[in-house]
């Protein structure tokens, strides 16, 4: 149905020309899902979005290729006739249901939208058709719902409506843009499983776009794996899974966290108490229970998982354990002192023994400081070096982190994903803590890079004699690194049980249903 | 990345300070590099004025009355036989000094002040933030006369009171960029490393607003000079024989069909002010911005 044929796609900046795309050539056949994996930068956003005439010209440039739709070549087009068929015969599915409506629109008028601009209908029947595709997307109760906004659904719902919205015109082909990647476990499997049964049902192709293999297992037929701008492999999906041609496309399989680590669970005493935690915040009248009465132990030398979706109250728990948000009520005892109580030195001198480790690695840098700087402050500040001694310290940490000296005096933005979040590490073991607490610390990487900086905080951890409190919402990767696991929902703890127990006997039905989501589990019974 | 294997942290590439940097990139801006050249020669003149005016700032000729430009009066004279030329580099002397000390002023106050409030919020930031939207309701021009009339016409007085009055904004823009600035997870490590809220704001705050706040200290800086020849047009500012290119031009604005030189040349010499304080305003913030395009 879609042919791609030497496509070329690059940016001409003042720092010269960048080619994000660099001829490739595939196809997405009518009723197959086919998937385009890679790694931020690979280029597989910007090949799907050049065949729209969604890449902005300039800076973007479309340098060689066809891309023949029922005979049609999209890169010719005239942007008027491009905008005919996009929307129409070729819809799209952003990434990010929460910026993706428009929030001053009810969704019943955004679902009418693409029909009453693409067809001759009166405003009823797009009503009409609107309920009836809300219906088909399992949106509950759509005659009452259909003239809400945005803001009254929850994420997976606004995927769903989303979804709808690029169906309502029967295309044959969505393009699918990591439509689950902002999205819980357990809603990312359902919106897989709805994927995949529109598609079967109305018999389009789906070109579904995504970083993650494990995401694309379960549904992908076709997949196409992507690297600096060139495709490496293409195959279906058994054959790239069990039998992968190409080195990159093996590391990304092995990449997938799978298997947990061996357990050495240390017979010792807690270095962490948590009773009766109560962190709520204000907000009108009623307080939100972010968490909720929690009690748990952390034994001085475990790698203790949390792990939740999101408003499970698992970030929270870990800032309330730092006193980076004030407590409600409840105790937290590090050592035996009572963190809640603690002010002005006697909270810094702990601080020092207490560390955290943030997601996002492009937020938790100050980008005005060099990384010597970055590194060097907790140390002055501790009073653990002086200017005159700090700079081996520094140099020591890099060893550590596994980053080259050469880079002490360069700024954040010059590293990559992988090479910040190792300094972010290294600025929180600078004061050598005994205590870490590690708020999803690989989500926001690639999946290669993400099995490197586990790889990493498991050498530390041991190398420090690290105690860490570990928070993700990704089972599989909480899986290698914990001893053992917490499991919340809605800021009470579901279960408590020792990794291998969790995953073998799960207790509870929440859990159960969690491992059910966990994506690529036809993967993990491939190999 | 490869790189050599160092030793000492001597050895490791330089990219050091922020300052530093920045000049680096400053001095590749052409137009920037221009607005500062044309700055530091007015500032140089006015500092050597006293010696290097071609005649006393008070010198009237009377008989001579207004004459365009000669070779005795490069830039002609007023109709009180005045040295064009005299006047302006006088006059510069005391736009640049209100341009300049009253916009630090401003920016001293104004930073610190929003700072403090994005920072602390809460009741902290209410009260604070009020106390500037009374500020701002207050008809600056009454606030001007009533401290001119308590503490007498002083020059250093009017530099603080502009100053006073043009920090408000400067606060503002100030508060907003460390509200956005605090939710960021950089100033939460900083928290959880135990550093005191005042080096917070100092290190990790103030660098990273450091961009509207110095374009709009550029903005300010001419508004200042416009904002002085009002007040001696009023009678508050400066008053003759001492002047200022604001005076000037007001001046030169009444007889301008007569005497366009009178105008056209202190209007140039504010112009170009501007203009350099414009360009190099754009080229700082650019400079600043370590995540821009480097290399």
């Amino acid at each position: 149905m879609l042919t791609v044929e030497n496509l070329g796609v690059s940016f001409v900046t003042r720092m010269g020309t960048n080619k994000a795309v660099d001829g490739i050539s595939f196809t997405v056949e009518t009723g197959k899902i086919t998937a385009i994996i890679g790694e931020s930068g690979s280029g597989k956003s910007v090949a799907c979005y050049s065949l729209l005439g969604l890449v902005p010209q300039p800076p973007g440039r479309i340098d060689s290729g066809r891309a023949l739709f029922h005979g049609q070549d999209l890169l010719q087009l005239k942007p008027q006739e491009l905008r005919k068929i996009r929307g129409r015969d070729i819809a799209m599915v952003f990434q990010d249901p929460m910026t993706c409506l428009n929030p001053y629109m009810t969704v019943g008028k955004q679902l009418m939208e693409p029909l009453l601009y693409h067809h001759k209908v009166s405003t009823e029947q797009a009503r009409a058709r609107a309920l009836e595709l809300m219906a088909e997307v399992g949106l509950r109760d759509p005659a009452t719902t259909i003239d809400n906004y945005p803001h009254q659904f929850s994420g997976g719902m606004r995927q769903r409506i989303m979804i709808a919205m690029a169906l309502i015109n029967e295309p044959q082909l969505l393009i699918a843009d990591e439509p689950t990647t902002a999205l819980d476990v357990t809603i990312q499997a359902q919106i897989l499983k709805l994927l995949a049964s529109l598609q079967k049902k109305r018999d389009i192709g789906i070109l579904f776009i995504s970083h993650d293999l494990a995401v694309v297992a379960d549904i992908a037929d076709q997949i196409v794996v992507m690297q600096e701008g060139r495709i490496v492999e293409t195959g279906n999906r058994d054959d790239i899974f069990r039998n992968a041609q190409h080195p990159y496309t093996r590391k990304l399989l092995n990449a997938i966290p799978r298997g947990g680590k061996p357990v050495e669970l240390p017979a010792s005493e807690p270095l962490v108490t948590v009773r009766n935690l109560c962190t709520w915040f204000r907000s009108g009248k009623s307080p939100v229970k972010a968490v909720d009465d929690v009690s748990f132990d952390i034994l001085r030398g475990e790698v203790l998982g949390l792990v939740g979706e999101s408003g499970s109250g698992k970030s929270t728990i870990g800032r309330s354990l730092l006193r980076l948000v004030p407590v409600t009520s409840g105790q937290v005892q590090f050592d035996g002192i009572d963190v809640t109580a603690l002010r002005g030195r006697e909270l810094k001198n702990l601080r020092r023994r207490m560390q955290f480790i943030f997601q996002d690695p492009f937020a938790s840098l100050n980008p005005r400081m060099t990384v010597y700087d970055t590194l060097a402050e907790p140390l002055l500040l501790h009073g653990l070096e002086t200017r005159k001694t700090v700079g081996a310290h520094v140099l020591q940490l890099m060893d550590d982190v596994g980053l080259a000296r050469a880079f002490v005096r360069k700024y954040p933005h010059e590293f990559s994903g992988g090479q910040r979040q190792r300094i972010a590490i290294g600025r929180a073991l600078a004061t050598r803590p005994e205590f870490v607490v590690a708020d999803e610390p690989v989500s926001a990487l690639d999946v290669t890079i993400q099995a490197q900086v586990l790889e990493l905080m498991r050498e530390l951890g041991r190398e420090y004699g690290l105690t860490m409190l570990f928070i993700s919402h990704d089972l599989a990767v909480v899986r290698q690194l914990a001893d053992r696991i917490i499991v919340l929902n809605k800021g009470k703890v579901v279960e408590q049980a020792r990794t291998e127990d969790l995953f073998e006997r799960p207790q509870q039905t929440y859990t159960q249903q969690l491992l059910q989501s966990i994506p690529g589990r036809a993967l993990l019974d491939i190999n | 990345m490869s790189a050599p294997v160092i030793t000492d942290i001597a050895q490791a590439e330089q990219g050091t300070s922020l300052w530093r940097d920045a000049w680096q990139r400053l001095r590749r801006n052409r137009l920037a590099v221009f607005g500062l050249v044309v700055l530091t020669f007015f500032v140089l003149i006015a500092l050597l004025t006293p010696w290097i005016a071609p005649y006393g700032y008070a010198e009237q000729q009377l008989a001579l009355g207004a004459t365009p430009p000669s070779a005795q009066h490069w830039l002609g004279t007023d109709i009180y036989g005045r040295d064009l030329l005299t006047q302006i580099m006088y006059g510069g002397r005391i736009s640049l000094a209100v341009g300049f000390i009253a916009t630090a002023v401003a920016l001293l106050i104004g930073v610190t002040w929003g700072a403090v409030a994005g920072y602390a919020g809460g009741k902290v930031d209410a009260v604070m933030m009020r106390l500037v939207d009374i500020l701002y309701a207050l008809p600056f021009m009454i606030f001007i006369v009533l401290l001119m009339v308590v503490f007498g016409r002083n020059m250093l007085l009017l530099f603080l009171a502009i100053g006073a009055v043009e920090w408000l904004t400067m606060a503002r823009i100030m508060r907003s960029q460390v509200q956005s600035l605090r939710q960021q997870e950089f100033v939460e490590a900083a928290i959880s490393l135990g550093l005191s809220p005042g080096t917070i704001i100092r290190r990790h705050l103030v660098p990273n607003a450091l961009g509207p706040i110095i374009v709009y200290t550029t903005l300010t800086i001419p508004s200042v000079m416009l904002l002085e020849a009002f007040l001696s047009f009023l009678g508050l500012g400066v008053q003759p024989p001492q002047t200022s290119w604001g005076l000037l031009i007001s001046y030169g604005a009444e007889s301008m069909e007569e005497y366009p030189w009178l105008l056209l040349y202190p209007g140039l010499a504010l112009t170009l002010t501007l203009f350099s304080l414009n360009f190099l305003g754009d080229g700082l913030r650019d400079a600043l911005d370590v995540r821009g395009a480097k290399d």
